[in-house]
């Protein structure tokens, strides 16, 4: 398969572009809602327009009502995301999720694909229980309890759990923590008796939670897939995760690279226009191929995710880690670049800086990937 | 999409009964490169073998017309080949400036008989080029040359100097840029071919920091090269005075080249490798070193899946016709970080410079060697100022 977009590809992306551009840019929504304090981060208006778009169940196999597109395509819709720093559920609810649910009962699935797909629902993740991305650990427990389980525990950096009417829980049915087998994925309800949340605002004006599980009780059939096999259901999220999380940095990078050659273009000092100078022309250039093989890769996976390949794990990490690096150097290239004027709330690249930062911490940073991309090769 | 199946499948076999075990190595050194030639000889007889069994099917140069002693090959069919070649780590049967550079100027710029003649000679390692751009006044400001042709009606007298010719001493020909008129710099050199046993060249090898001399200074002291080798064979490539715009396309075509956009394993990912190479000197990898090796292969890996993506754009013309630049700027500073990171794995037995075990020095020779990658065939610094200019559009770049 030639790594670019096919035709198809291709008018999706216009429309995902467009559409992005009109409804989903800076100052329609996360400066709109960030500037209301507004207590999900991002507009239940626009993850309506996302449906009937039919981006929010495009993962969804079409037998579920879905689209039944593929990971190139979630990608096209993430990168423009990025680009524009919109604000929306589409990362966990359509890719997360959605990966998560199609392991699901058909009990499962009947009960929140349809919500997703019409953009009345929104889900969320619950995997991290320290401050950083270590899926390995996972302490939180679930006991059998009557014809279902006792869930108690905590997760952090939960995006958007407050404001989620289903949030897919990873938690521990045998072993201990560190064990790789004994996993079990829940979907538990926004009303789960015994489930707090400590929602918390961060860098990137997006929302998170810290939630407590204390004892709540769960129905046997909120269980997704097996009961112990889970760590294949979390795999299989986590990756489709990674390489999303990945297409949406591809475009933060290139939001941030795109208004920063722009600025070069416009802004004079010494009589000239600085995009003349020399110094800051090699560095643009620098950052033009950084961010090109970061967008290469990030397709190379999706593609190998879409083929079910072997490899697909391998490259995921290369591309999460790869775009990580390309995009924190086109945010601190950018603010540099644009001098004083890059350091104001009124200026857009700060913006792109901070949720940056955010975006690469979620599912693992560079070197959370980097140490995975040699360990996958065997040192 | 069948018939890439079946052809891939007719390749796989075809390449099982053909290449010799001995030619399923990775080229060490310069001496597993067969270069063909008037004075060529193959170092083995699975060398031997494996370009004949090439040349018969026109798998020297696979993607030229068969009537220029190519197999015709389509692109799709090409890049087949290729990934069967790579699958089994076939070595290219046949290496030269002659299939990488010539070759493609004269499919967009020769004249027929030029073709007929010069591209069977190279299909068929009969003929060795070498490349005369760089002179010592001229480096990275390579239009300003001064090696001079003056007009003698039906000849030129060409005299000047060349440098960083590739392998000049043991080169047959040589496609050289050389000044015609004074007056005009951009539009006043011609892209002249000539013999070099001619009257009045001679070569002269450059020890380079790597104990190696892969490169010479060339000289033309009254060189008499006639305007024509015959009827339709004219001694220039394209038009008298227009050699620039010759020189220009294949630029581009050697920024490919040396970017390794091809493929190769120049810049795939070594950690794994080194982690063995430490094993097997005894030691393991600092966990500083191991980090670094992670993240040089995390760069590796994203370039690899770029040099695809750039090979399957530039096929259906979608890929950005300055975008060799940014694949030879990127290739060349990773393939001399992945060489320092192999020296710092190797320890003192990569400083080794004679040494039996290290092959005669190969892990510091091959370290110095890449330290040209980002010089030659335009500096990245070159590259960085095209990227500006044609890719991003900054002003008076």
């Amino acid at each position: 398969m030639p790594l670019y977009h096919d035709d198809d590809q291709a008018m999706l992306a216009d429309t995902a572009s467009s559409f992005m551009a009109e409804e989903g840019n800076i100052a329609k929504q996360l400066r709109h809602w960030r500037d209301r304090n507004c207590k999900d981060g991002f507009g239940h208006g626009l993850w309506k327009q996302m449906a009937e778009m039919g981006f929010t169940g495009m993962l969804v196999d079409e037998a579920d009502g879905g689209l039944g597109m593929g990971h190139v395509e979630a990608g096209i819709v993430l990168e423009e995301i990025g680009r524009n720093l919109t604000p929306s559920p589409f990362l966990t609810s359509s890719v997360l999720a959605a990966t998560a649910l199609k392991h699901g009962s058909d009990d499962v699935k009947g009960r929140y694909l349809p919500g997703l797909i019409a953009g009345d629902s929104v889900f969320a993740v619950a995997i991290d229980e320290t401050a950083k991305h270590r899926p390995q650990r996972i302490a939180t427990r679930a006991e059998k309890s009557g014809n279902g389980f006792r869930l108690t525990g905590s997760k952090s950096f939960v995006i958007q759990g407050a404001s989620a009417d289903m949030i897919v829980v990873a938690a521990r049915t045998s072993g201990s923590d560190e064990d790789a087998e004994g996993i079990t994925l829940f979907a538990v309800p926004k009303d789960a008796a015994g489930m707090s949340h400590d929602a918390v605002r961060l860098v990137d004006s997006s929302m998170a939670t810290h939630t407590r599980f204390d004892g709540v009780e769960l129905d046997g059939d909120a269980v997704i897939g097996e009961i112990d096999g889970g760590r294949a259901v979390l795999d299989a999220m986590l990756l489709a995760g990674r390489v999303g999380a990945a297409a949406e940095g591809v475009g933060v990078a290139r939001g941030a690279m795109d208004m920063t050659v722009d600025y070069l273009k416009q802004r004079k000092q010494f009589g000239r226009l600085i995009g003349e100078f020399q110094a800051l022309q090699h560095r643009a250039s620098h950052l033009y191929s950084e961010v090109e093989i970061a967008r290469a890769v990030t397709i190379k996976a999706q593609q190998l995710l879409d083929a079910g390949s072997e490899q697909a794990d391998l490259m995921a990490s290369v591309a999460k880690a790869k775009v990580a690096k390309a995009a924190r150097l086109a945010v601190q290239e950018g603010v540099q670049m644009h001098g004083g004027i890059g350091m104001t709330d009124e200026y857009d690249i700060g913006l792109y800086m901070k949720r940056d930062r955010a975006l690469a911490e979620f599912l693992g940073d560079a070197y959370f990937h980097a140490n995975r991309v040699a360990e996958l090769s065997g040192y | 999409m069948a018939d890439l199946e079946t052809f891939r499948s007719e390749t796989r076999a075809w390449l099982e009964a053909n290449c010799p075990p001995e030619m399923r190595e990775p080229v060490r050194d310069d001496e597993d490169v067969y270069w063909g030639g008037r004075n060529a000889t193959f170092k083995n007889d699975a060398q031997k073998a494996w370009f004949e069994a090439c040349l018969a099917r026109g798998y020297t140069v696979p993607a030229w017309p068969k009537e220029y002693g190519g197999a015709g090959l389509s692109p799709a069919e090409a890049k087949v080949l290729r990934e069967e070649m790579g699958r089994i780590n076939a070595r290219p049967p046949l290496s030269s400036f002659g299939i990488w550079m010539l070759g493609p100027a004269l499919l967009q710029f020769g004249t027929e008989g030029q073709k007929q003649r010069f591209l069977n000679e190279i299909a068929r390692g009969e003929i060795r080029w070498c490349q005369g751009y760089s002179e010592p006044g001229s480096g990275s400001d390579l239009v300003s040359l001064q090696t001079y042709g003056e007009d003698k009606g039906d000849h030129w007298v060409v005299n000047g100097q060349k440098i960083w010719t590739s392998y000049a001493d043991q080169a047959d020909w040589i496609f050289c840029l050389v000044r015609t008129d004074k007056a005009n710099k951009y539009h006043g050199i011609t892209f002249m071919l000539f013999d070099m046993a001619s009257a009045g060249v001679s070569t002269k090898p450059i020890l380079l920091i790597s104990g190696n001399s892969p490169f010479c200074e060339t000289f033309f002291d009254n060189v008499e090269v006639p305007k024509s080798y015959g009827e339709d064979v004219p001694a220039y490539v394209g038009e008298i005075n227009r050699g620039w715009d010759v020189a220009k396309y294949l630029l581009g075509h050697e920024r490919e080249m040396i970017s390794g956009a091809g493929g190769g394993d120049r810049t795939a990912a070594i950690g794994a490798m080194m982690k063995r190479h430490a094993a097997k000197l005894g030691d393991e990898l600092d966990p500083v070193l191991r980090a670094e090796l992670a993240m040089f292969d995390v760069d590796a890996l994203a370039y690899t899946a770029m040099g695809e993506k750039f090979l399957d754009e530039i096929k259906v013309g979608k890929a950005h016709p300055a975008q060799p630049n940014m694949m030879k700027y990127v290739g060349t500073e990773l393939n001399k970080r992945r060489h320092e990171l192999m020296m710092a794995t190797g320890g003192s037995r990569s400083l080794e410079w004679e040494s039996e075990d290290t092959g005669g020095g190969k892990p510091a020779r091959n370290w110095l060697r890449t330290k040209a990658n980002s010089i030659e065939g335009g500096t990245s610094e070159v590259m960085l100022n095209v990227i500006s200019k044609r890719i991003l559009d900054l002003p008076g770049a």
